[in-house]
């Protein structure tokens, strides 16, 4: 279970958020919703300790990730798994030793067990032909699902996707979703899915956080979602959803 | 009080890469990639340095003696205890800080802002133990044997060219070499090029280590990282100088 009590950030002068207050129960997938720049990749980060709150706290199973000695911080980093939003994969290493790169470090496992577990978590997401392949002959969208790979090779307790579905063709987008959806309920991983793309929310989220005028302006489940009556949330599913449906 | 709150930075850095330099299985086969860039890759360049150095050193010392009475020996002797002493650490640690240097803070620096250093800290690792401590201690390593080289080659090339030119033949050249030679200029030599290995490499990790903006930020960080290396080197030449000598 994920706890966040109070949160506020600010980089020198510019106050991204603050007031930030959510559970996220365990299994739960939330969605954290927002214009470009309101502060949700920041968000993310503050729930495996990338970057410090000025004020508050993040409970991580009632421990308090931020007050955490370095080594502890780092074990329960090896619980979650992070799809960035650049995706972030190595470029000094190709698409089969990035997905191989935490299993090299992180647990005993031979040669070959690597390779079968590398190769059934490429195919997952498509993308089993391009294990040969370096960083920088892949599109933004095949990084996209390397990283996924990658993130999930663990088999973490908790998964966070920073915009899993951005820049990718829709029929891809929906396979990602699936896949989001497939990892939180056979693995019963609990998931916080930053996105700007409604479709994906109404798909993977059981609840929605929004964030505007630089706090949590709305939080709820995706029922209640659909009948709010909360002005700058409607604006922003309205906005959407043209883009979905044209 | 930039320049401190840097300085705090950097220290912070330098402390959290001493901690973790106990973590071997972390940074083990970094390290050996990195005594083959920082040593390997840079042996080209510290030779041809190292010959240039030590001939244009001949031919300008044979030059300025010209007039006096002093045995031509004397050029072996001046050219080999100035490459000993100053030049060879000093010329190819200028060298290495746009070489080394610059692609420690490149490589960092990119790989901060497209969040690769940010994937390494989320798995769990420990980035400083991961990138920080390698590079370091390929520094402190390999600069001694670069050093090595530089003298060889720069000896090599004042011998070389003082024959070719004919101001000095071999013998005299290695006559005057030997007669002051003395051990502990090659111990001060080692000890610099350590201090001035530490320097390139701590200040390049640390401006790519901490790159912010995008493309253009990684581009400041290798410039600064160049040129911050090659003012410390020339720093910290002084000090041993003045604290050693
Ligand atoms: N390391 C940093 N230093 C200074 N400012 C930062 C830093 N990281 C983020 N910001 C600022 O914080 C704000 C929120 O950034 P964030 O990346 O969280 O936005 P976002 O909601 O994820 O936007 P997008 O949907 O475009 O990814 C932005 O104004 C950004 O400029
Ligand atoms: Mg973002």
């Amino acid at each position: 279970m994920i706890e966040i009590k109070n949160l506020k950030k600010s980089f020198g002068n510019l106050l991204v958020w603050q007031d930030v207050s959510l559970n996220i129960d365990n299994g739960e997938t939330v969605a954290i919703i927002g214009r470009s720049g309101c502060g949700k990749s920041v968000l993310m980060k503050h729930i495996n300790a990338l970057l410090i709150p000025d004020e508050g706290e993040v409970l991580i199973d009632g421990e308090n990730i931020h007050q955490m000695d370095y080594v502890q911080t780092r074990k329960m980093r090896q619980r979650f798994g992070v799809l960035f939003q650049g995706s972030a994969l190595f470029d000094s290493i190709n698409t089969f030793e990035n997905v191989a790169f935490p299993l090299r470090y992180f647990t005993n496992r031979s040669e070959d067990e690597i390779r079968i577990d590398v190769m059934e978590a490429l195919e997952l997401v498509g993308l089993e032909e391009a294990w040969e392949k370096q960083t920088s002959e892949l599109s933004g969208g095949m990084r996209k699902r390397v990283a996924l790979a990658r993130a999930t090779i663990l088999k973490p307790d908790y998964m966070m996707y920073d915009e899993p579905t951005s820049g990718l063709d829709p029929e891809t987008s929906d396979e990602i979703n699936q896949l989001i959806m497939q990892m939180s309920e056979q693995l019963k991983i609990t998931s916080v899915v930053v996105t700007h793309d409604m479709h994906s929310v109404l798909e993977v989220a059981d609840s929605v956080a929004f964030l505007d005028q630089a706090r949590l302006s709305w939080f709820g489940t995706v029922e209640e979602l659909r009948q709010t009556d909360h002005e700058a949330l409607l604006r922003f599913v309205t906005a959407s959803e043209y883009q979905v449906k044209v | 009080m930039k320049g401190l709150n840097e300085l705090g930075k950097y220290s912070t850095l330098l402390y959290q890469a001493l901690r973790s330099s106990t973590e071997i299985k972390t940074y083990r086969k970094n390290l050996v990639s990195e005594l083959v860039k920082v040593g390997v890759d840079s042996l080209g360049i510290i030779m041809l340095t190292g010959v240039f150095t030590g001939a244009v050193l001949t031919i300008q010392t044979a030059y300025q003696l010209q007039l006096s009475f002093i045995p031509i020996s004397t050029i072996g002797s001046i050219v080999s205890e100035s490459i000993l002493i100053e030049l060879a650490a000093v010329i190819s640690s200028l060298v290495l800080a746009g070489k080394v240097g610059a692609r420690i803070a490149t490589e960092l620096g990119s790989m901060k802002v497209s969040e690769q250093i940010d994937a390494l800290e989320s798995m769990g690792f420990n980035s400083v133990s991961f990138l920080v401590v390698p590079r370091v201690l390929a520094g402190l390593m390999m600069f001694p044997v670069l050093y090595v080289v530089a003298s060889v080659f720069g000896i090599g090339g004042g011998l070389i060219a003082g024959m070719l030119t004919g101001v000095i033949p071999a013998s005299e050249f290695i006559k005057g070499a030997q007669l002051y030679f003395e051990p502990w200029i090659v111990l001060f030599g080692f000890v610099k090029s350590i201090v001035f290995g530490f320097v390139i490499t701590s200040v390049a990790c640390y401006k790519g280590y901490y790159t912010s903006g995008g493309a253009e930020g990684v581009g400041k960080s290798t410039t600064q990282a160049t040129v911050l290396g090659c003012m410390y080197v020339l720093l910290a030449d002084f000090l041993l100088a003045t604290l050693l000598l």
